[in-house]
């Protein structure tokens, strides 16, 4: 499964960093970076939190 | 299921409140399997929509009129099987009989998820004086906007998060607007004096007036709003007065249904209200935060949304509920600078780690006697949710001295991506 990043909708709110530090990190710009596109195995049950927890619904998956 | 045990859960779920946490919570019922019937009942006409952008994008000039609305009703109908009850005040509670009374019909629930938010509190003596507004609600946003877009002279009373927000949208069309506030310093409770103090440089900084110590003794004009005079007597000429002093939990009409009730709903940390089948989510509740071993409200969006989905998951499968933990996390956006707080504000000191408070970056670390409590940022976007993962983990205060020590200089030439 692969994670889709609307840039147009993220503001950098982090949620999704603190849900799944290892797949997602705000840097300093505000701007987020994916650290991994495709949804570690061993992260699957966080990525899927942080896509339901994102406020402004920025995040996507496709398999 | 391995054992032979059947276990008879609920059969139906009511959930008052069509917001954030009411729509969270009938989410995550369905998503637990839950097949029972499932009423979502709500006061506004309006289906459920997000409130942080009422008071940046909705505000911004040539930004959206329209709210974010959370889910179409063809999800909530179609796809989630909930029945909306909206424009429909609930007026009653009756646990015994497991009742809630809205809009002229008694609707019969096993479980029950509160989800009544909070009200923004109004100066009193102010209502049907024109031009005077509060900002909850897509109503007072456009309300806002349109006198915005005018030109409006602005007063804000009251200089927290959302009021902060206004005077940002105030200045972005170059308009003059002042804050009032009765405290010394902006946002002391939440952030501190000190800290208060330093964010209220971004005001100063951006052309907004800032006038704390001050008490609003009165607005001016009949009919419409022409001033806001204070104690000392000065007149501040005004089109717009935006009144951000706080909210108050809606729990007016839970009075008479026994559930216990001390600024929200107090529950305990499985955020069962007291009554069987009873929980509360959200703006409304006052729940038992184990992280932090204290009872606690807040008012953000991100334990709102946990919290309806963790309510609605302990009153459909009661047998596994689960308490719910969390490090409060709120952000606000101010003249372009991002303001974030993660934690609780504590008066045992604090400790700049990053930036300087006088600039537009910093990142300052509170404790409590040896514990990390909380942090705020300013333009810190990097930092915010590391330290929350140590708070989360209980860390010591020198430990997160530490790591702020060890972690990379603030703002590196090149990032790697
Ligand atoms: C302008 C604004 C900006 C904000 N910005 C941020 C931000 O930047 N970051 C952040 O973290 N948080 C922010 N927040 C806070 C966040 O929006 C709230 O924490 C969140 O909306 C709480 O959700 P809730 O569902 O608990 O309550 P609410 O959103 O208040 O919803 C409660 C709902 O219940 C309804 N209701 C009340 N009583 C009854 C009744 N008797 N019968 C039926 N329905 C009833 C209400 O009308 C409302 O629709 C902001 C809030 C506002 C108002
Ligand atoms: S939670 Fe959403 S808006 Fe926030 S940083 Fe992640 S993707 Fe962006």
């Amino acid at each position: 499964m692969r994670i889709i990043l609307d840039r147009a909708k993220c503001t950098g709110i982090g949620i999704c960093e603190a849900l799944a530090p290892t797949v997602f990190e705000v840097d300093d710009n505000g701007e987020l970076v994916v650290l991994s596109a495709e949804v570690p195995e061993d992260a699957r049950n966080e990525v899927a939190e942080a896509v339901e927890g994102c406020p402004t619904m920025a995040l996507r998956l496709r398999s | 299921m391995s054992t032979a045990t059947v276990r008879t859960g609920p059969g139906s779920l009511v959930v008052v409140g069509a917001s954030l946490a009411g729509l969270r919570a009938v989410e995550a019922a369905r998503k637990t399997g839950f097949a029972g019937r499932i009423t979502l009942i709500g006061d506004e006409p309006h289906l459920p929509y997000d409130r942080p952008p009422l008071s940046k994008e909705l505000l911004a000039p040539g930004g959206p009129t329209d709210p974010v609305t959370l889910r179409s009703r063809a999800e909530l109908v179609d796809e989630l099987g909930v029945e909306l009850l909206l424009g429909a005040p609930a007026t009653g509670l009756d646990p015994d009989a497991g009742v809630v009374h809205a809009g002229g019909e008694d609707v019969a629930y096993d479980a029950l998820v509160v989800a009544t938010g909070a009200a923004a509190r109004g100066l009193p003596g102010t209502e049907g004086l024109a031009g005077v507004h509060v900002l909850r609600t897509l109503d007072d946003a456009r309300a806002v906007r349109r006198a915005l877009d005018e030109g409006a002279r602005t007063v804000v009373v009251g200089a927290g998060f959302i009021g902060s927000e206004v005077a940002s949208a105030a200045r972005k069309r170059g308009s003059p607007v002042t804050i009032v506030e009765a405290l010394p310093a902006p946002l002391v409770r939440s952030v501190g004096s000190d800290l208060g103090a330093a964010l209220a440089l971004l005001h100063t900084r951006n052309g907004t007036a800032l006038r704390c110590g001050q008490a609003v003794a009165a607005l001016e004009g009949t009919g419409r709003v022409e001033g806001v005079r204070l104690a000392d007597d000065t007149v501040i000429e005004a089109d717009l007065v935006v009144v951000g002093i706080g909210a108050v939990p809606r729990t007016d009409w839970l009075a008479g249904s026994g559930l216990p009730v001390d600024d929200g709903v107090v529950c305990d940390e499985f955020l069962r209200a007291g009554a069987p089948g009873v929980y509360a989510a959200g703006d409304v509740v006052r729940w038992h935060n184990p992280l932090f071993d204290r009872s606690m409200r807040v008012e953000h969006w991100s334990s709102a949304a946990e919290q309806g989905a963790r309510a609605a998951r302990n009153a459909v499968s009661p047998a596994d509920a689960q308490p719910y933990a969390t490090v409060p996390y709120f952000w606000s956006d101010w003249y372009g600078s991002r303001v974030q707080f993660a934690g609780v504000a504590t008066h045992d000191g604090y400790e700049i780690v990053s930036g300087d408070p006088a600039g537009d970056h910093f990142v300052a670390l509170y404790r409590e006697g040896d514990r990390l409590t909380g942090v705020l940022t300013l333009n810190g976007q990097r930092h915010v949710m590391k330290y929350r993962r140590l708070i989360a983990q209980r860390a010591r205060f020198d430990e997160a001295i530490a790591f702020a020590r060890t972690s990379a200089p603030t703002r590196p030439a090149s990032t790697a991506s």
